[in-house]
């Protein structure tokens, strides 16, 4: 009796934490999603139903977050992790100054996010001072004014795109580098030996090589994508449905604490349609890689 | 096709910075290997037989002299258009490939005209792969095959292009005891039906001797000899030479030469007719010892090994320059030890003689 109780005393503590504050919450969502009509301050609600997902689906505010955030997540995933191996290659190609160039490029990741903003700012806020930097640029050769915070959607939506792919970048940098060094160079050597053009050396030989951390990047980058919030904060400001600059998780949040917050069944409506989103991603993403990942 | 070597020498600036002096890892080799022969660089460890090979594949620029495969220059042209094929010491088969593509690989390098159609890339994989006998093997992964197996691989890959040399570095060293016996049979019989001139990069002595047509023999960058096996065994150039070939070793006694007798301490063991006295090292070989009642060279018995074929006798000497001597004589001897002493008589054409201070060969 005492034999079997040991391992469960050990493992209290984190079956303790686990069930408070992530498997009761997860059912918590749950039911929350499924009480229609939930008064916050009563605690009360009508029935029991899928009312509050047919809601969200129908809220303009949530398509315009679900398209800001496939627009993002489009974007970002694939050109972050595609200029990423292309400055993993540079840096190791290169031999002189590369430990100087591996810290710049390392360098947005330990800035303060509300440093990076700033330089956000400066560069493209349009204020009664000035255009913003890119602006002044664009107008030097010819182009018209762009006010990328508060104009057009396309130029704000390049602004958010941009700020993400310069956020994520460092990690995905430092990953790949360190997988590239990873890979023995013998290989590169029989490569050569045998008069492999330097294209086919790398999808044949490199890409291969490295399949599982790129795998890995992806996968975490499409989820950290889908989870976007605060950087469209830092951007754009706490009202993002004003600026039209939502995601899903802004309003998820928006729902709960927002100036229309007090909602939680909407809320958790809208995260269980995250969670299906990213599930479903997530599954096609390992799909694809069981043919395409090589793993030693 | 032949691979002439031409005062070739390749300088490394040290590694210890505080030594101006280059390592020189190959000091003016000057030799030429035969076409269509299997050539052994045999050597110790870090004694430049793995930079000799990567100057003839390319791998590496020599500092001086020129390198020629039959009678072309070939010491500028890059690695790529050299045609050689190398096998490295861990195969480096690529691990996310199949054996199909593994060997398939060089091929598909192939442009412009000698660019091959998928029917005869088809053709010569499955001709390379039936040549090592592992045609069916071919949709295995590198890390589901044995180390021989993957050794095959890799010489398949090697040669499916067709190169005018074939390079192999310590072949057989990843490899286990039976597999490696096993394994050098086999080199020998590719090498013999392709006919192609093969190098090949060895530290063991066994190993070079059993499958070399020619060896090359380096100690520190630089060349000590070079010829057929049994004739490097028989008549080493120099004590180093002498000690590096053969299993169990060689053994050395300090002696002398003193009015045309070579002595080991006080006994004399042979005649040095015209010879000037000087102090000389002199080397029997294990099978060079006689058991002989008479004989003039005394030693302290200290074991027996019973091999069955043969016997192993330990013994020491106060002349000899090791530990323990060890003589072979045939089991169907008897010998009686008396007082814990034997004594040997020593057959004249498997005892070398060489100068003690340039350790060179001296010929009697």
């Amino acid at each position: 009796m005492k034999k079997s109780l040991t391992p469960w005393l050990c493992l209290l503590p984190a079956i303790l934490f686990l069930g408070v504050f992530m498997v009761y919450p997860l059912i918590d969502v749950l039911v929350y999603s499924a009480e229609e009509g939930y008064n916050f301050a009563s605690q009360s609600f009508w029935s029991v139903g899928l009312y509050n997902y047919s809601y969200v689906l129908h809220d303009p505010f949530f398509i315009q977050a679900l398209k800001n955030t496939f627009i993002i997540v489009i974007i970002t995933v694939p050109l972050s992790t595609g200029i990423a191996l292309l400055i993993s290659l540079g840096l190791s190609s290169i031999k002189a100054l590369r430990d100087l160039f591996q810290t710049v490029y390392f360098l947005p990741y330990v800035t303060n996010t509300l440093a990076v903003g700033l330089v956000f700012m400066i560069l493209f806020k349009k204020t009664a001072y000035s255009d913003g930097l890119v602006s002044l640029l664009i107008q030097t050769f010819g182009g018209p004014s762009v006010d990328f915070i508060d104009g057009p959607y396309w130029a704000k939506m390049f602004v958010m795109c941009f700020y993400t792919i310069w956020i994520v970048m460092p990690f995905k940098i430092l990953i790949l580098t360190s997988a590239l060094a990873s890979v023995d160079p013998v290989y590169y050597k029989a490569a050569q030996v045998d008069a492999t053009p330097k294209w086919r050396v790398f999808t044949k030989i490199t890409l291969p090589m490295i399949s599982p951390m790129v795998f890995y990047l992806v996968i975490t980058g499409f989820i950290g994508a889908f989870k976007a919030y605060s950087d469209e904060v830092a951007l754009f400001g706490t009202n993002l449905n004003a600026a039209g600059m939502n995601t899903i998780v802004g309003y998820v949040y928006d729902m709960l604490y927002g100036d229309s917050g007090g909602y939680p069944s909407y809320a958790s409506a809208a995260a269980l349609i995250l969670f299906a989103i990213v599930f479903t991603i997530t599954t096609i993403n390992l799909m694809v890689s069981r043919k395409t990942v090589y793993y030693q | 096709m032949k691979i002439v070597l031409k005062h070739l020498t390749k300088r490394f600036p040290n590694r210890n910075k505080k030594i101006k002096e280059d390592v020189i890892a190959v000091n003016d080799f000057d030799f030429t290997i035969p076409d269509g022969k299997f050539i052994g660089l045999l050597g110790p460890s870090g004694c430049g037989k793995s930079t000799a090979l990567n100057l003839i594949c390319g791998l590496e620029k020599p500092t001086e002299g020129r390198i020629f495969f039959g009678d072309t220059d070939v010491t500028d042209v890059a690695v790529e258009e050299r045609g050689v094929g190398l096998v490295f010491q861990n195969y480096a088969l690529y691990p996310h490939l199949t054996v199909y593509e593994n060997i398939k690989f060089p091929l598909g390098n192939l442009r412009g005209a000698d660019k091959l159609t998928k029917e005869e890339m088809d053709k010569r994989v499955r001709e390379a792969a039936k040549l090592v006998q592992i045609d069916e093997l071919l949709e295995r992964r590198p890390n589901e095959m044995s180390g021989g197996q993957q050794q095959r691989v890799a010489i398949a890959r090697a040669l499916v292009k067709n190169p005018k040399v074939l390079l192999l570095d310590e072949p057989l060293s990843n490899l286990d005891a039976r597999l490696r016996l096993q394994t050098r049979e086999e080199l020998k019989r590719i090498q013999l039906k392709t006919g192609i001139t093969t190098v090949f990069v060895t530290h063991d002595q066994e190993e070079a001797m059993s499958i070399s047509d020619v060896i090359v023999v380096m100690k520190d960058g630089i060349l000590q000899q070079m010829g057929e096996p049994q004739e490097i065994y028989d008549e080493p150039a120099n004590l180093f030479v002498a000690s590096f070939l053969g299993t169990p070793q060689i053994n050395v006694f300090n002696g002398r030469i003193k009015d045309e007798k070579v002595y080991i301490g006080d006994s004399a063991v042979m005649d040095a007719k015209g010879q000037p006295d000087r102090e000389v090292s002199v080397a029997v070989r294990p099978e060079g010892f006689i058991l002989d009642e008479n004989g003039t060279l005394e030693c302290e018995f200290v074991n027996r090994e019973v091999m069955g074929r043969d016997t192993s006798f330990i013994v020491t000497h106060p002349d000899f320059t090791g530990v323990n001597i060890r003589a072979i004589i045939a089991s169907d001897e008897t010998y009686e030890v008396k007082d814990g002493k034997v004594r040997f008589s020593l057959k004249p054409h498997k005892v070398r003689i060489f100068d003690k201070s340039t350790t060179e060969r001296v010929k009697l």
